[in-house]
C-alpha cells in the first residue's frame, strides 16, 4: 500500500454502508462500466490516484490481450512478406512442383506437392492409429477406471506429452524402427499389392519411412486426443447415465447410449487438436524420415519430408534471404494449414458446448 | 377398458430378466479393448523412458558430463561433457519465461478481470488457443523474418528465447486464467468494499490467491519450451564450447546438441546423443517436481 490516495481512502470514514446502494447506482455512469464497483466506493475528492491507477492497470491488461490478437496477424503478415519476393523469383509452379531446390537464390525452382503428400499421409496414418486407442484410454480413464487410480493412470498418459519431440525422435529411429521391421516386412511382403504396402521409394531395412514415422507421431498425439476427449466424457450428464442404468443398461451399453452421443463432437475436435499438431510436428519426424530425391508413391514405406521437417532439415546453412524465403513460403503454407484445423476443431467445440 | 382379465396369467413379462449372453459379451469385449488401450498408451512410455535410461546412464553418472563441454573434442573422441548445452538450455529457457510469464499472466488478468465477453476478450481467448496450435517451426520462422531477414540482427540464443516465448506464453495463459477464475468472487468484493481500487485488488488479493498455481503453471510451460528443438536449430548455430553471452554467438543446448551428433556414427557420438537426452530428461523432471514443490510452499494458507 504505497499510493497515499489509497492509503487514505482506506483509513477515512468516508465508506459508510449506508452510502452503498445510492452511490453505486450514481457514480459509475461517469467512471466506469456498473459491473465494478470498486470506483463507486470512493470519495469523489480522491477518486484520481486510484482511478489512473486502475487506467493504467486496465490498459496493460487490455494491450496484452489485443498483442496476443495482433501477434497471430503478425505471424502471417511477416511470414507473408519474406514468401512473397521468393515467390515471384520462383521457376517452377509452387502449388504443383514436386521438387524443392531453394539453395540457390538465383534459381529458386521450388513447390509444396511432394511435402503436401508425405505430410498429409503421415498424419493421416498417426490419426488413424491414435484415434481409437485414444477413444479407448478416454473411456478407460472417465468411465472404467475406479475413482481413486484413474487421477495418477491419467497423468501417466500425460507424461507422454512432457517427453520432448526429439526424444521420440531418437527412440523412432535407433530403438523402434528396428524392433517393427519385421512387422513392415511381413505387410510388405503379404500385402505389397495394395498401394499403401508396396515397395517404397527408400530402402525398408532402415526403417526411415511413414509407417514408422506415423507411429510416433501417433504416440506424440495421443495425449492430446486423450485429455481433451476425456474432460469432455467426464461432464456427461449424471441423469442421463443413471437413467440409461436404470433401463438396464450394461457399461457398455451406458457409454454407447449416452457418453458417446454426448461426447462425440468433443472427440472429434479433439482428434483434429491432434491432427493440427501431427502436420507441425518438426524434429522427431527430420530424424526419422529418410530425404529421397525419388517420387512420393503414396506407399506406408516411402521416405520424403513434411513442410516441417524439410524446412528444420535445411534452414541452418541458408544465408541469404531469397532462400531464406521459399522455404518461409513453405512455412506459411504450414501455418494456415495448422490454423484452419485448430480453428475448426475449437469451433467444433465451442459449437458443442463443452469446452475444453 | 372393461375386458376380462384371467387373475392367473401375468399381466406382462417378468420385469427383471437376466442379460443376454450376447450383451454380456459385447459388454465384457468392449471392457476389455478399453483396457487394453490403456496398456498400448503404457508401452512407448515405459520403452521410450527405458532406452534413454539404458543408453545414457553412462553418460550422466559420469562426473565430467555435468562439469566439462566439448570443446576441443574429435568427434570420435571419448570423454568430455555437456555442461555448455545445459547452460544453454537453462538460459534460453529462463530468458523465455523472463519474457513470457509477464506476458502471460496480463493476458489472463484482461480475460479473467476485465474482459468479460466483449469481442476483443473473445478474439485474444481463440487467437490464445491458435498460438497453441502453432508448430514451433512456424515460430521459430517467424522470428527468423522479423529478427534476422528484417532487422538484419544476427542468429543468437536471444532469437531463440523469443521464439520459445511464442510456444510458452498460451501455456501461461491457459494456467493462469484457470488460477484466477477459481478466485472467489468473495475475496474481490470484500476488497472492493474497503475502496480499495480494482488494479490494487487484482495485484494484492487475486493473484496473491492464485499465485501458487499460476507458478505451477509456468514452471510446467518453461520444462515444456525446453525440449523444443525447431527453434534452436534455425536461430542459433551450435557450439561445443561454453558461452554465456545470450545476445550474440554460438550457443549450444540439449537439442541442438543431440540434432548435431546423431550424425556421429562413432560410440563417442552415441554416448553424446543418449546422454543429452537423459539429461534433458533429468531437467524437465527436475522443473516438473520444482513445480509441485512450489504449489506445495506457496499454496495461500486456509483455516
Amino acid at each position: 500500500m504505497t499510493d497515499p490516495t489509497v492509503a487514505a481512502s482506506l483509513a477515512g470514514p468516508g465508506d459508510p454502508g449506508d452510502r452503498r446502494g445510492g452511490s453505486a447506482s450514481a457514480v459509475p455512469a461517469t467512471t466506469a462500466p456498473a459491473a465494478e464497483p470498486a470506483p463507486s466506493l470512493l470519495k469523489a475528492g480522491r477518486r484520481t490516484g486510484a482511478q489512473q491507477g486502475d487506467r493504467i492497470f486496465r490498459g496493460f491488461a487490455t494491450g496484452s490481450g489485443a498483442f496476443m490478437v495482433a501477434l497471430i496477424g503478425a505471424i502471417g503478415l511477416f511470414l507473408l512478406i519474406q514468401a512473397v519476393p521468393s515467390l515471384l523469383a520462383n521457376k517452377g509452379n509452387f502449388l504443383t512442383g514436386r521438387t524443392f531446390e531453394a539453395g540457390d537464390p538465383n534459381n529458386l525452382n521450388f513447390g509444396i506437392l511432394e511435402l503436401s503428400f508425405v505430410t498429409v499421409e503421415v498424419s493421416i496414418f498417426a490419426l488413424v492409429l491414435a484415434m481409437p486407442v485414444g477413444l479407448g484410454i478416454a473411456l478407460f480413464l472417465t468411465q472404467y477406471a475406479p475413482r481413486r487410480v484413474a487421477r495418477p493412470f491419467a497423468y501417466l498418459v500425460d507424461l507422454l506429452a512432457a517427453v520432448p519431440s526429439i526424444i521420440f525422435g531418437l527412440w523412432g529411429a535407433f530403438v523402434l524402427a528396428p524392433a517393427i521391421l519385421p512387422i513392415a516386412e511381413f505387410l510388405n511382403e503379404h500385402l505389397g499389392w495394395f498401394f499403401l504396402f508396396q515397395e517404397g521409394n527408400v530402402p525398408l531395412a532402415r526403417g526411415a519411412n511413414v509407417f514408422t514415422a506415423g507411429i510416433v507421431l501417433a504416440v506424440m498425439i495421443l495425449p492430446i486426443i486423450t485429455a481433451i476427449s476425456r474432460e469432455v466424457f467426464e461432464r456427461t450428464p449424471r441423469a442421463q447415465i443413471e437413467a440409461a442404468l436404470a433401463l438396464g443398461a450394461t457399461k457398455w451399453e451406458v457409454v454407447r447410449t449416452t457418453v458417446l452421443p454426448f461426447g462425440r463432437a468433443g472427440y472429434i475436435s479433439a482428434s483434429m487438436l491432434g491432427l493440427g499438431r501431427a502436420l507441425g510436428e518438426t524434429i522427431a519426424l527430420m530424424i526419422i524420415l529418410a530425404a529421397t530425391p525419388a517420387m512420393f508413391s503414396g506407399s506406408l514405406f516411402d521416405g520424403g519430408a513434411t513442410f516441417a521437417s524439410m524446412i528444420a532439415l535445411s534452414f541452418a546453412e541458408l544465408n541469404n534471404n531469397l532462400s531464406a524465403g521459399a522455404f518461409i513460403a513453405a512455412g506459411l503454407v504450414l501455418f494456415v494449414l495448422t490454423f484452419v484445423v485448430n480453428a475448426a476443431a475449437r469451433l467444433i467445440i465451442a459449437r458443442s458446448g463443452a469446452k475444453a | 377398458m372393461t375386458t376380462t382379465i384371467d387373475l392367473d396369467a401375468p399381466a406382462r413379462e417378468p420385469t427383471f430378466v437376466g442379460v443376454s449372453a450376447g450383451r454380456r459379451m459385447k459388454n465384457a469385449g468392449a471392457t476389455a479393448l478399453v483396457g487394453l488401450a490403456f496398456l498400448i498408451a503404457l508401452v512407448p512410455l515405459i520403452w521410450v523412458v527405458y532406452s534413454v535410461l539404458a543408453n545414457g546412464a553412462g553418460a550422466v553418472l559420469n562426473s565430467q558430463w555435468w562439469s566439462q563441454s566439448l570443446n576441443g573434442l574429435l568427434a570420435r573422441q571419448q570423454g568430455g561433457g555437456a555442461y555448455h548445452a545445459i547452460i544453454g538450455t537453462l538460459f534460453q529457457g529462463l530468458v523465455c519465461a523472463a519474457i513470457a510469464t509477464p506476458i502471460g499472466i496480463m493476458v489472463a488478468v484482461y480475460l479473467v478481470e476485465y474482459g468479460g465477453r466483449s469481442r476483443l476478450a473473445r478474439a485474444t481467448t481463440f487467437m490464445v488457443d491458435i498460438l497453441t496450435g502453432v508448430p514451433s517451426i512456424v515460430a521459430a520462422l517467424f522470428i527468423y523474418a522479423v529478427w534476422i531477414s528484417i532487422f538484419g540482427l544476427g542468429r543468437s540464443a536471444l532469437a531463440v528465447s523469443l521464439a520459445l516465448v511464442l510456444l510458452m506464453v498460451p501455456v501461461v495463459v491457459r494456467s493462469s486464467e484457470e488460477m484466477l477464475r477459481i478466485v472467489p468472487d468473495d475475496l474481490r468484493e470484500a476488497s472492493y468494499a474497503l475502496g480499495v481500487p480494482k488494479w490494487k485488488t487484482i495485484v494484492k488479493v487475486v493473484i496473491p490467491t492464485a499465485l501458487s498455481g499460476m507458478l505451477t503453471g509456468v514452471v510446467l510451460a518453461l520444462a515444456r519450451v525446453m525440449g523444443e528443438t525447431a527453434p534452436v536449430l534455425i536461430l542459433v548455430a551450435y557450439a561445443p564450447y561454453i558461452n554465456f553471452n545470450i545476445f550474440e554467438g554460438n550457443m549450444a543446448s540439449l537439442p541442438l546438441l543431440m540434432t548435431v551428433e546423431r550424425n556421429n556414427p562413432t560410440d563417442a557420438g552415441s554416448y553424446r546423443v543418449w546422454g543429452a537426452a537423459i539429461t534433458l530428461i533429468l531437467i524437465i523432471t527436475l522443473f516438473q517436481l520444482l513445480a509441485a514443490f512450489l504449489s506445495k510452499v506457496t499454496a495461500p494458507k486456509t483455516k
